[in-house]
């Protein structure tokens, strides 16, 4: 299969540069226009990772940081696809997410929150999709945390979700966020998104078909990255 | 009611806040977590090619370094071929390259810096070749979605490159060159906004 194109962003879905309810947008976005390119092989292809590139156990936040026992918290699984915009699974590709512990507060340097760190707890997991496009993380429900934006802001319970697909103009970050979390609809950051339905993707439903009775509940969370233009008429990306 | 085009919607990009390290670069955040790191190697020992180093500062609209940013890199080997497993050239591509790497800034200075070897010439749309390029792909907090950009280098034959000579004002085009400040050594500042704003592209 050769390189392919994708559809272009619908940029009036995703979120603009520039908004600023996120202060730090502010001076952190480009005034100018961005130069509206048609892809090369450059954007067309992208990095491809394996499973030397990972251990089966790095999905599995309860497990791959525990020094003394499990984490506290709710425990969770969450589970998904990685689609397309034509709805086909992306095989193969790397998933990676970060997150708080139960109680919001982040391992991480900068983070000073009073809120304490769980010594059980490091925040992070990555695995491969399946041949059908299909993850799964075990950890626990993050808690939410506040940030300095506005004096009382609050970022509802969330979980950083990073995708590669197959080519490097798929690259994406989206936060996934949890049903009926009423922060939700208070939160500049969820609010740089214009469109109220696309909002909507990315809260993930309480799924309690694969939850495990006596053990965790779950959570369902498809992603959906730029789909691939099939070569209906001539291409002439190559020059051929 | 018209058939329904049953297309589903991108996933909403947010930005990759101020704890981005955490999951993409954990050492930065102060923890080891897993035995093998991503990122580290966008050309292996064995790939042949010029070995160059690249570094720069992510500028913010008040000239304040961006000191929590995150960096990928994805280039072509030193033939212009991508290591991408669906192109049949694939097989041809440099032994021991990877193409692609994550870099985050120092979080003191703002610098980042990343290892590689020079890109070869790439063949861009319609049979016209491009100058070497250096995709860089830039999220961080306050980046509501990634910033596209691509490096190219002052000392090359930039002339005839079809993106570079898309940017109407010709003064910006210098904003995607990276100096020479030394052999093997290139300098590349990205602005993010303001005076000498960095060209950024919806691919």
């Amino acid at each position: 299969m050769k390189p392919a194109e994708f559809y272009q962003h619908d940029r009036l879905w995703q979120p603009p540069v520039h908004t600023p309810d996120c202060k730090t947008s502010v001076p952190r976005s480009p005034r100018l226009a961005m130069l509206s390119l048609q892809g090369s092989l450059s954007e067309l292809t992208g990095p491809t990772f394996g499973h030397n590139d990972i251990n089966p156990i790095n999905n599995v936040l309860i497990r791959n940081y525990a020094k003394s026992g499990d984490p506290v918290g709710e425990r969770i699984n969450f589970h998904g696809r990685v689609l397309d915009e034509n709805g086909r699974g992306v095989p193969d590709t790397l998933v990676e997410i970060w997150q708080a512990n139960a109680g919001g507060r982040y391992r991480h340097r900068k983070d000073t929150y009073l809120a304490p760190i769980d010594p059980n707890f490091g925040g992070r997991g990555r695995t491969l999709t399946d041949a059908d496009g299909f993850y799964c993380f075990r950890s626990v429900k993050p808690g939410a945390y506040p940030w300095r934006n506005w004096v009382n802001n609050w970022r509802p319970a969330h979980i950083h979700v990073s995708v590669f697909g197959s080519a490097f103009c798929q690259r994406l970050i989206p936060q996934m966020y949890f049903e009926d979390d009423p922060l939700i609809h208070q939160c500049p950051i969820v609010h740089a998104i214009p469109d109220r339905r696309a909002i909507d993707q990315l809260i993930a439903p309480l799924d309690t078909n694969p939850a495990i009775p006596l053990d965790c509940l779950a959570y369902k969370f498809d992603i959906v990255l730029r789909g691939r233009r099939s070569t209906l008429f001539e291409n002439r990306l190559e020059g051929n | 009611m018209p058939q329904s085009l049953n297309y589903r919607k991108e996933s909403p990009s947010q930005t990759a806040g101020p704890y981005v390290h955490i999951g993409l670069v954990p050492g930065a955040a102060g923890f080891s977590i897993f035995r093998q790191e991503l990122g580290q190697d966008i050309a292996g020992p064995q790939a042949p090619g010029e070995r160059i180093r690249v570094e720069g500062i992510v500028t913010d609209g008040t000239g304040a370094p961006v000191k929590d940013v995150l960096l990928e890199v994805w280039q072509s080997d030193a033939a212009g071929l991508y290591p991408y497993g669906k192109d049949p050239r694939d097989a041809d591509c440099a032994p021991d390259f990877r193409g692609w790497g994550r870099v985050i800034t120092d979080l003191e200075t703002g610098l980042w810096t990343f290892d590689t070897i020079k890109p070869g010439s790439v063949m861009g749309r319609n049979g016209r070749a491009m100058a070497p390029p250096i995709n860089l792909w830039i999220v961080a907090r306050g980046i509501n979605i990634g910033l596209n950009t691509r490096m190219c280098f002052e000392d090359e034959d930039n002339s005839t490159d079809p993106v570079l000579n898309l940017i109407e004002q010709v003064d910006r085009r210098q904003t995607l060159l990276a100096r020479r400040v030394n052999p093997g050594h290139y300098r590349f500042d990205i602005r993010l906004q303001g005076i000498d704003e960095t060209v950024f592209m919806d691919v």
